[in-house]
């Protein structure tokens, strides 16, 4: 074993272990910066030793979720992987997973029969897969995230083109065959594609709203859809040239979706029911199915994994508070707000009672013109009793009110005084659906669990 | 008290499909807003590459802001129109021109490698890339302008210089401006404003959004046009929580 490696993985694992001495909650950063700055190769060495097969995920939404029903098909599977499962998913948050597998020497235990599982921030990925070495890349979808963030979509897809530049070259891309953006990825690539997309004509809608991908990256011309998901998601084909939508090899038909689960069916892995619903988690499951495919996992694993995963905390987790059901649902821009409002819209019936929180930190992006993009329209006249908290209550609050919302029963920067409005205004019994940034979520649990409604997620893990 | 008269306008949204990056929507969500509240009929009308449409009939234009690929994609569509519209904005339509759509009513805008788009000239300025190294202009954005405190936030990596004698929309109190070094930000000629705010600008600002139906209404149905007043309790507390996240940031970064 490398000296330097060893020495990293100690420095790593004490700065782990002061950090929990000090009260610093789960720590998921810390031990891999400290080890990082030790050895800058550690990720690459201690990956390496994954034998088995390295998976990267990436993409602007379903990210965590993808990742997580993998682990739970590879759990339901029996085969044993390494995960950044509380979704530390830049470089440091690789390294702190790989390092609480690692032993003391930096040897990881059952290394050569284990899979690697990682997702990583989309500008990170030309800096993880050199390291990682990936054998499977799996992509979701390309939307607008925090702009001040990551810049304009265009730079996104650069991003990963240059990623995929660095990858091995007979790895496995595993490709959403519905998002144009995503397809553009198999151009020049000349290792092998496993697609997956939605064969559903039910779902088929004419809203294109926070479409991303207008223009043929290849030759210009515009798409036309003989179908719609959402936004720029469907059965796509370019005026211009012979690009169209990829045939998938791993396709959803005969989707249901209900309030808290959904089912779907896969030729060839047979019936699927999961905890998780909506049609973007639909798409995320199908991603995991893809990749479970891919790495040779038999459909009788697929089934159970995908039926025992669980939503990611803060992703359609219900934490239950005085018998009212708060059913938080994470929205970190107007693609996954979207897909949440259509979701409320489609199952949640009327007379809804919806709290949204808004903040504008680092994480959730400083620039809050998204909630502009975001069809909060659709729940006008839906919506009997709402909230607004966050940071930026007020601007939620004048966006809700501009949507044709009814004025917001309280508009409250703190968490305990948004519960303290939602229990005023709701009874034993009724649903309440929460729909905050990712601060916002993370103050609002610490919240539910400093009151005693919910567990601290690396507990609830 | 009479019935007002039944006041209706047309605004125009320019290439809606591709230029709409900053949540610009929100501006036409507050104009309609803003004049349904009063009982305008407010027609919003999409008009995108290669559609016909005659500057002189519509009350209010808008456009946003894009990348730059997609400010390419319109540069030809929009200098075709340039005459009409120069015409219809000397004339005294008002127009509000955001980001991409701001640099593009301007002279030109000339990227990192030196590349030109032609702008239609309405303003007098014209905006330059630095060059892939130099930092965007991001962050939250207070202005003096003379209709008020005007707040939002910018997002530009094109650096943009007025003419002598343009006059700018506002002048920075907090963020970066036009180029981050004049203190000037955006460009005001007759009644065409262009601004890098977004945020979205216009439900934040209620004078501003007022302004712009009023000088609208003036415009079709004569100089004596008053617009009551609205509660504007919502709006006012958007604009103070922008205009406080904009000072601590700003104290914040020293």
């Amino acid at each position: 074993m490398n000296p330097r490696l060893a020495l990293a993985v100690s420095a790593g694992k004490l700065a782990g272990v002061a950090a929990r001495r000090a009260g610093r909650g789960g720590g998921t950063a810390l031990p891999g910066l400290v080890a990082e700055r030790v050895d800058p190769g550690l990720v690459g060495h201690l990956a390496s030793q994954l034998q088995r097969g390295r998976v990267t995920v990436s993409g602007t939404n379903g990210k965590t979720t993808t990742s997580r029903v993998i682990a739970s098909i590879l759990e339901a599977a029996g085969m044993p992987y390494v995960h950044n499962r509380e979704g530390s998913n830049l470089m440091r948050g690789l390294a702190s997973t790989l390092l609480g597998a690692a032993g003391p020497s930096g040897a990881i235990p059952r290394a050569v029969h284990s899979f690697g599982l990682f997702e990583v921030d989309e500008a990170t990925l030309p800096l993880a897969v050199p390291e990682l070495r990936p054998t499977v890349l799996a992509f979701t979808n390309l939307f607008r995230d925090q702009l001040d963030r990551y810049g304009e979509v265009d730079t996104v897809f650069a991003l990963w083109s240059e990623a995929l530049a660095k990858a091995p070259r007979d790895a496995t891309l595993v490709l959403n065959a519905d998002d144009p953006s995503v397809a553009e990825l198999a151009s020049g690539w000349a290792g092998p594609v496993h697609w997956y997309g939605l064969e559903d004509p039910s779902f088929s809608t004419a809203a294109a709203g926070a479409a991303d991908a207008r223009w043929c990256r290849s030759c210009g011309g515009s798409y036309r859809y003989e179908r719609r998901y959402f936004a720029h998601v469907g059965l796509w084909r370019c005026r211009g040239c012979e690009r169209r939508r990829p045939e998938p090899q791993t396709a959803a038909r005969d989707v249901t979706l209900a309030l808290g689960d959904a089912a779907f069916a896969v030729e060839g892995a047979g019936s699927l029911q999961m905890r998780l619903t909506g049609a973007y988690n639909v798409y995320n499951a199908l991603a995991a199915v893809a990749v479970a495919r891919v790495l040779a996992v038999p459909s009788s694993a697929i089934i159970a994994g995908v039926g025992a995963a669980r939503p990611a905390f803060g992703r359609q987790e219900v934490v239950e508070v005085q018998g009212r059901r708060l059913h938080l649902l994470l929205c970190k821009n107007p693609a996954g707000a979207n897909q949440v409002l259509l979701l409320l819209a489609s199952v949640g019936g009327e007379g809804l009672k919806v709290a949204t929180l808004l903040n504008d930190r680092f994480a959730d992006g400083q620039d809050v013109s998204w909630t502009w993009d975001v069809d909060y329209e659709v729940l006008a006249g839906k919506v009997e009793r709402c909230w607004a908290a966050g940071d930026r209550a007020e601007d939620m609050a004048l966006r809700l009110t501009y949507a044709g919302w009814p004025r917001c029963d309280s508009v409250v920067h703190e968490p305990g005084a948004l519960i303290e409005a939602i229990l005023a205004g709701s009874e034993a019994g009724e649903d309440i659906f929460v729909i905050p940034t990712y601060t916002a979520m993370l103050d609002l649990r610490a919240e539910l669990v400093r009151i005693g409604a919910a567990q601290p997620f690396f507990e609830a893990e | 008290m009479s019935t007002p008269p039944a006041y209706a306008l047309t605004a125009v949204h320019l290439y809606p499909d591709i230029l709409n990056i900053y949540g610009d929507r929100g501006n036409i969500i507050a104009l309609r807003y803003r004049c349904e509240a009063r009982g305008i009929a407010l027609q919003v009308r999409e008009v995108t590459v290669g559609d016909a449409f005659d500057p002189a009939e519509c009350d209010i234009i808008l456009a946003g802001g894009g990348q730059d690929r997609e400010q390419r994609r319109i540069a030809d569509d929009l200098q075709a129109r340039g005459p009409a519209l120069r015409a219809a904005i000397d004339g005294g339509l008002p127009a509000l021109v955001v980001c991409g759509g701001f640099q593009l009513f301007g002279h030109r805008y000339v990227d990192h490698q030196g590349g030109v788009i032609p702008g239609i000239s309405v303003f007098d300025l014209e905006t330059r890339h630095p060059g892939p190294r130099a930092d965007r202009c991001i962050g939250d954005v207070i202005l003096d302008t003379p209709e008020g405190e005007v707040v939002g936030f910018e997002n530009h990596g094109g650096r943009t210089y007025l003419a002598p004698g343009q006059a700018p929309f506002g002048r920075v109190r907090r963020g970066f401006g036009n180029n981050a070094e004049d203190g000037t930000e955006g460009a005001r000629t007759a009644n065409a404003i262009g601004t890098y705010l977004h945020g979205s600008l216009l439900p934040k600002n209620p004078a501003l959004t007022d302004e712009l139906i009023l000088l609208a209404l003036r415009r079709r149905y004569g100089p004596d046009v008053t617009l009551p007043p609205l509660a504007d309790d919502a709006e006012r507390a958007a604009h103070a929580t922008a205009a406080r996240t904009a000072e601590r940031r700003s104290r914040a970064a020293g």
